[in-house]
């Protein structure tokens, strides 16, 4: 949790000596609140003091960062169980995992495809965010070689998944400057594994099967050693074990602040999934219920787009609609003889209604109104996309200088907002479109002639 | 070391149990939760949530290939559609009339009692009967319905606001559950069915639709007010305290990765594997948000949501 002035003001020195170049220590401790000046320049501070406020404003689920700058994902730091209570921050990554036994030919192939795959939704692109390089060939030198040709074909995050330290020390001398994820420690390794995770400066995956007890002793002896960014891979093999630990893990460290599992986690939906449902099923339930990381067996785009948009959902913040400025769109190179159509300001409207007319190959002019980033039905059943906002926005967004005609289409779902508007916009033609966008192409095929 | 503390919720409430069938029909429980959706550490879930398989009063005239191809000519009619639905797993069947909307054919009450009977006379299970959602239609065709299958504890929606009386009157009358719909708002949904048991329709005979946003398309908003409103009933709210269903086949059906073939992005992958995927994914979110029953329409998609649903709910 983030420390409020006030409480960085208490384990201040209080002598307001100014060495800090600040006038007195509560104004310093403001200026460390707003992470404008960090703690460490108050020469007095002593060590307990130190310790105890770093303890104190360690967030709840630690932030653990992978892979290079450019596509680095941060995952962890969340502050609520349910987004409601505020939002969720970090997304899960979404990762493919890569078996090092498999033809070096077909892995390139993967690894082009996955990190060339790009889709866009309410004007966002979605993308997969890495690999986990599986060690199933056993073989150290494997192993580090397909990390090396994963590495140097793509930028994305990398998971190393081994248990064998020579192998992942040999994995790591080709792409441990990449910052990749190790996978993982566990009750025999830790000790190597921890060494490696210091020496290489990566987060480090902390396998525990068997239960929470075990797990929370490992983090424990693994933090003593020095090794801070730590991922949980607790048991989430189905979809009952997930959300009943993912849930647990969530609320020790909100509803306890237990340290030890305060750490975001990795899961495998596919590793006990018998088909490519099953394994879209438990990572659908991961992208809600709490995983960080989520590694998937399978890369297909009609497995990858529909998770894409529910975590694009889920991590949406729910205080606010996603919404575009109220203005006159230009689809294509419309003229003045082009149709114009009416829509409200809500992004997936308005990102539907633009596709559409995109794909439809009429040029047209795109009238948004202001609805508070409302959907069509849901902003005329309040009151805010009626007759008269319509109307006055034809008017303040001067329609009638980029046209030469006098018709504007409304959405299908409004019909009943004809009669109003006509006599609102008084000589205008007012057309009733189809109730979907997708069918915009054929009405204007039929209605709009030019 | 000390075991780890698991951190456990003292809640207060329960979800209320609303009994479906019975009377020479199959009978089912659903509801009975003392804790949030599966989490088996802290409480009991007695009655696992629930598919309900939708078949509708006539051929349907917007329903992509995917899906006409997988029902074929049980489509015709509705005794047989119902018993295709069965063949596929459902555990409830999910009868919309929509041919009753003034837009598709404004049948009457006649043809509902046909279309009624005919699929209580096809299945055992459970029977929910949906209306045209045109307030006046629904009593009309709703009436109809609850006669045809008095005593025979059917669900009859969607109650609203407007058609609350006539709805919670029919359900007294003859023994049915009503489907209190609103639109994706908590304090809505709790004042409704304040508004049904002022009327005096029991608490344990209302289910709530909380309305659904498919993947896309609102889920998010429906999510959460789910969560919201399973939160306040185990807080020990009485009145958002009843089971909830889900209409995930409609919703995630109608969205155009579900429907269109041609002329989309390739990212969006294969559009038979992709609008199924629409429908799981949508199904099992809603499902951990809280659902007691949803609705579903692709028999892959039945297949694999029984399947998760008893990995969810099995012992142990
Ligand atoms: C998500 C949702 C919400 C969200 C808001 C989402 C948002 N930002 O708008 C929340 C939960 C906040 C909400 C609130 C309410 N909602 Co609401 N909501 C929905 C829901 C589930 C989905 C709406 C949606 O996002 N659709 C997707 C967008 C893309 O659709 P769209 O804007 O219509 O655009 C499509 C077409 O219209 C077309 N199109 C758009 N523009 C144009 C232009 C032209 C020219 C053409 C040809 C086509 C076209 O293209 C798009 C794609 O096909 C619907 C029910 C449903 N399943 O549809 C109810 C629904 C719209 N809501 C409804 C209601 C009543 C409300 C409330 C008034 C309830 C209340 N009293 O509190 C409030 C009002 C908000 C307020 N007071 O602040 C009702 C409206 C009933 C009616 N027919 O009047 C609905 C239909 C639910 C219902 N069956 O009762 N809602
Ligand atoms: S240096 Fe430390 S003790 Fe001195 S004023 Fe600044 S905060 Fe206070």
């Amino acid at each position: 949790m983030a420390l409020t002035g006030i409480e960085i003001y208490k384990f201040l020195p209080k002598t307001n000596c100014k060495k800090c170049n600040f006038p007195t220590c509560l104004a310093f401790a403001m200026k460390v609140a707003q992470k404008t000046v960090d703690v460490s320049v108050c020469p007095d501070l002593s060590p307990e003091s130190k310790a105890a406020l770093e303890a104190a404003g360690r967030p709840p689920i630690r932030l653990v960062t992978i892979g290079p700058d450019a596509k680095k994902v941060e995952v962890g730091n969340e502050t609520v169980l349910f987004r409601h209570e505020k939002t969720f921050f970090h997304p899960p990554a979404l990762m493919v995992r890569i078996k090092d036994n498999e033809p070096l030919e077909s892995i390139e192939k993967t690894v082009a495809e996955v990190s060339s795959y790009s889709v866009e939704r309410v004007g966002i692109d979605m993308a997969p965010n890495g690999f986990a390089i599986d060690n199933l060939s056993k073989d150290a030198g494997t192993f580090a070689k397909v990390a090396a040709s994963v590495a140097g074909k793509s930028e994305l995050p990398l998971v190393l998944m081994s248990t064998d330290p020579a192998a992942m020390e040999a994995a790591l001398e080709k792409v441990g400057g990449n910052r990749p994820l190790i996978y993982g420690a566990n009750a025999e390794n830790w000790e190597k594994m921890a060494q490696l995770a210091a020496k290489y400066k990566c987060a480090l995956a902390v396998i525990g099967k068997d239960g929470l007890d075990s797990l929370s002793e490992l983090t424990e002896k693994i933090t003593k050693a020095g090794v801070e960014d730590l991922v949980l891979a607790p048991n989430t093999a189905n979809l009952s074990d997930s959300i009943n630990t993912l849930t647990q893990l969530r609320r020790l460290a909100f509803k306890k602040a237990f340290k030890p599992l305060g750490y975001p986690v990795i899961t495998f939906p596919g590793a006990a999934s018998k088909s490519v449902e099953e394994e879209a099923i438990l990572a659908a339930q991961q992208i809600g219920k709490y995983a960080g990381i989520i590694v998937l067996d399978h890369f297909t785009p009609a497995l990858f787009y529909p998770l894409l948009t529910l975590r694009l959902n889920i991590y949406t913040d729910p205080q606010k609609h996603i919404q575009v400025t109220s203005a006159i769109y230009p689809i294509g190179s419309p003229k003045e003889t082009s149709p114009v159509c009416v829509t409200t300001n809500f992004s997936l409207t308005y990102f539907s209604v633009a596709g559409e007319l995109e794909s439809s190959g009429f040029p047209a002019w795109l009238l948004v109104c202001d609805t508070e980033g409302l959907s069509v039905l849901t902003a005329w059943a309040a009151g805010k996309f009626d007759a008269e906002r319509i109307a006055k926005a034809v008017k303040t967004l001067n329609l009638a200088e980029k046209i030469s005609h006098q018709k504007i289409i409304l959405p299908g779902k409004v019909a009943v907002l004809r009669g109003e508007l006509e006599d609102e916009l008084k000589g205008w033609d007012i057309m009733i479109g189809p109730p979907e966008a997708m069918d915009i192409g054929s009405y204007l095929k039929q209605m709009w002639k030019n | 070391m000390a075991p780890v503390e698991l951190p456990v919720e003292k809640w207060t409430g329960k979800i209320k149990e609303v009994k479906l069938g019975g009377n020479g029909r199959k009978s089912m429980v659903i509801g009975g939760e003392t804790t949030l959706p599966f989490l088996k550490f802290e409480g009991v879930l007695p009655n696992k949530p629930v598919i309900a398989v939708e078949v509708q009063d006539a051929p349907p005239k917007d329903w992509p290939q995917a899906l006409v191809s997988a029902y074929g000519d049980a489509l015709k009619d509705p005794g047989e559609w119902a018993k295709k639905a069965l063949s596929f797993g459902a555990e409830i069947i999910y009868l919309r009339l929509k041919s009753a909307h003034p837009e598709e054919g404004n049948t009457g009450a006649a043809e509902a009692k046909k279309a009624v009977a005919k699929v209580l006379e096809a299945v055992d299970v459970p029977v929910i009967v949906i209306g045209p959602e045109v307030p006046e239609k629904d009593n009309e065709v709703l009436v109809a319905a609850s006669e045809v299958g008095k005593g025979q504890r059917l669900a009859l929606g969607n109650c609203v606001e407007k058609n609350h009386r006539t709805i919670a009157a029919t359900c007294i009358a003859d023994g049915h559950v009503a489907i209190a719909k609103t639109p994706i708002e908590i304090n809505l949904a709790k004042q409704l069915n304040i508004l049904l048991c002022d009327v005096g329709l029991a608490a344990d005979s209302i289910i709530m639709d909380p309305t659904t946003g498919s993947l896309g398309y609102g889920l998010e908003y429906t999510y959460s007010v789910m969560e919201r409103l399973r939160i306040a009933g185990l807080m020990g709210d009485g009145m958002p305290s009843m089971p909830m269903l889900c209409d995930v086949g409609e919703e995630s059906w109608r969205q155009k990765e579900s429907r269109v073939t041609t002329g989309v992005p390739e990212t969006w992958g294969d559009p038979a594997e992709r609008a199924i995927n629409w429908e799981i994914i949508t199904a099992i979110s809603l499902l951990n948000s809280g659902a007691n029953i949803i609705t579903l329409r692709h028999p892959k998609t039945i297949e694999f949501l029984k399947n998760s649903i008893a990995q969810l709910t099995q012992a142990g």
